[in-house]
């Protein structure tokens, strides 16, 4: 049962971005830019990194992708909210946690797909890494956009006003952006902002993708990255999916 | 076991920033298998939050309730799967095929993918819809999106039907199709039909019995008839008479003054 709704609203959703070409490409393009016109910048700079800059910049970009598109998933369900929609599928028979990993997973498809994009368009523009690496960092994609997905559904669906939840999004996501590395190794940082980004779960997710992209898939960072995404993932889903049961209004 | 819904005490009270909005007071119901109950009351009464509420889309603050032989709390689950619902202001995505919106409810009530083609088919021509299948639900009329959305709470055949205001915007014709609609559900499935409306020859009409709340209160309950002699002083009297006596909302008729033009 689990398994049949989660694909039956994963299908659902699914064959609504599949309708919008726009919604597939999009997000790709800021990273993209930053590939572009950031990336070169950094070739030759001491990053205080293993591996090359771009070894260094495309994890960060990875994530940036996961960070901003995921959290802002919740913008779609405001407007299902609205529609109605929300209510009619929670009066369905299909599970509380079905009706959000059905939505979560499409949009962790997403990401991923842009996520190939992105690297694509790296190796073309001079990244050299593992292929082993590289596809934990698609792993680690998909498990952040889970769990931001997650979030960003359950505070769409409590916020009193809609209009509040772009600002309540970046509010949270651009300090996280800054305070995890992900444009800079956060080993060019002054002390205290390197032990401040230590607090944030996403500092985790970059060091390990950084790590795999220079082969390194046993050390302390691959460990601490796959325990802190795999917690951060299982506390966003349950708190996801107690939103769909009780449902914010 | 021959009532389909049971609620004792059931209240909701919302909190809001301005304070608790006490939504429904204590209201106890019985409804018979195969009734058709008709719930009215003022607007703000409270009785799409006495939908929400038995149909699981809102924890109760306080009471009971079974409906088709599930705890509501105990059991949301076996609630949802005996139950249709037709929400006031509907649920389509706009942006989706009439057909895929069908297919998917059907879906979602665990139809295999034929039955639910097969379902989506019949269920647009009951409803009157079947020129419109491939059209996305934004492109529809308002009285043709309140046929889909009635479409859609009978996918699963449900053994209690819930009906917030389900013919506002339908013209004459549709809205005398859903009666029958209705009627014939009750009497070849046996459906349990819980309806509220506004348009008071519609519960005159199609409801077995009356419960009429106010400020979150039953205020008064019966057949059509019995409310009719008991508050307008005869079995013939317009509902309207009755339920204005009721709500205590109408002058009496001999307040009533000429209007100046
Ligand atoms: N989400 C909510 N938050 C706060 N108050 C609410 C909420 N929903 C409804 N109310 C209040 O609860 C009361 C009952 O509302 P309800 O929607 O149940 O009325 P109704 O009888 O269905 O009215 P109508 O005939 O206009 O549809 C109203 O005073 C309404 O303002
Ligand atoms: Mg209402």
């Amino acid at each position: 049962m689990l398994i049949h709704d989660t694909a039956l609203v994963f299908g659902r959703y699914a064959r609504q971005t599949l309708r919008s070409r726009f919604q597939l490409l999009f997000g790709v393009l800021m990273p993209l830019m930053y590939l572009l016109f950031f990336g070169p910048l950094l070739t030759g700079l001491p990053l205080g990194a293993r591996g090359d800059s771009w070894q260094v910049l495309v994890p960060g970009l990875l994530l940036q992708l996961g960070l901003f598109g995921a959290s802002f998933a919740g913008f779609a369900i405001i407007i299902e909210k609205q529609m109605g929609v929300v209510e009619r599928m929670r009066v369905t028979p299909v599970g509380r946690l079905p009706l959000l990993l059905g939505r979560v997973l499409r949009d962790a498809a997403l990401f991923v797909f842009q996520a190939v994009l992105l690297v694509l368009a790296a190796v073309a523009m001079g990244l050299r890494a593992p292929l082993g690496g590289i596809l934990i960092g698609f792993g680690f994609v998909a498990v952040l956009t889970v769990a931001l997905a997650s979030l960003s559904y359950a505070l769409a669906l409590r916020v009193p006003k809609p209009q509040e939840f772009g600002p309540a999004v970046n509010a949270v996501s651009m300090p996280s952006m800054l305070l995890s590395g992900l444009m800079l190794p956060m080993a060019l940082a002054p002390a205290w902002l390197d032990a401040l980004s230590h607090l944030m779960p996403f500092r985790y997710l970059v060091d390990a993708v950084r790590a795999a992209y220079v082969g390194d898939y046993t050390g302390p960072a691959m460990l601490y990255g796959v325990l802190v995404a795999a917690g951060f993932a299982a506390l966003a889903v349950t708190v996801g999916t107690r939103v769909f049961r009780e449902a914010g209004a | 076991m021959s009532s389909l819904i049971h609620t004792a005490g059931l209240a909701h009270t919302f909190r809001t920033r301005r304070g608790p909005v006490e939504a429904v007071r204590g209201i106890d119901l019985t409804v018979g298998a195969g009734e058709i109950l008709g719930l009215l009351g003022p607007n703000g009464a409270g009785k799409t939050t006495t939908l929400r509420m038995l149909t699981t889309l809102l924890p109760p603050t306080g009471g009971t309730a079974t409906v088709a032989g599930c705890d509501l709390v105990g059991d949301p689950a076996g609630v949802r799967s005996r139950i249709g619902y037709v929400a006031q202001s509907g649920g389509v995505d706009l942006s989706v095929s009439v057909r895929e919106e069908l297919v998917t409810q059907a879906r979602l009530y665990r139809l295999s993918r034929t039955e639910a083609a097969d379902r989506a088919a019949e269920l647009a021509r009951e409803l009157d819809l079947t020129e419109l299948l491939d059209r996305p639900c934004a492109a529809l009329s308002g009285g043709q999106r309140r046929r889909l959305d009635i479409a859609m709470g009978l996918t699963h055949r449900p053994r209690v039907l819930f009906l917030d205001e389900p013919t506002t915007g339908l013209d004459p014709a549709s809205r005398a199709g859903l009666w029958r609609l209705v009627r014939r559900l009750r009497d070849t499935h046996g459906t349990t039909v819980f309806l509220t409306t506004h348009y008071l020859d519609e519960a005159d009409e199609l409801s077995d019995r009356l419960v009429v709340v106010d400020r979150g209160a039953v205020v008064a309950e019966g057949a059509p008839a019995a409310l009719k002699e008991r508050y307008a002083g005869s079995p013939r009297a317009s509902l309207q008479d009755t339920f204005l006596a009721i709500t205590g909302r109408g002058p009496a008729p001999a307040d009533q003054a000429p209007v100046a033009v």
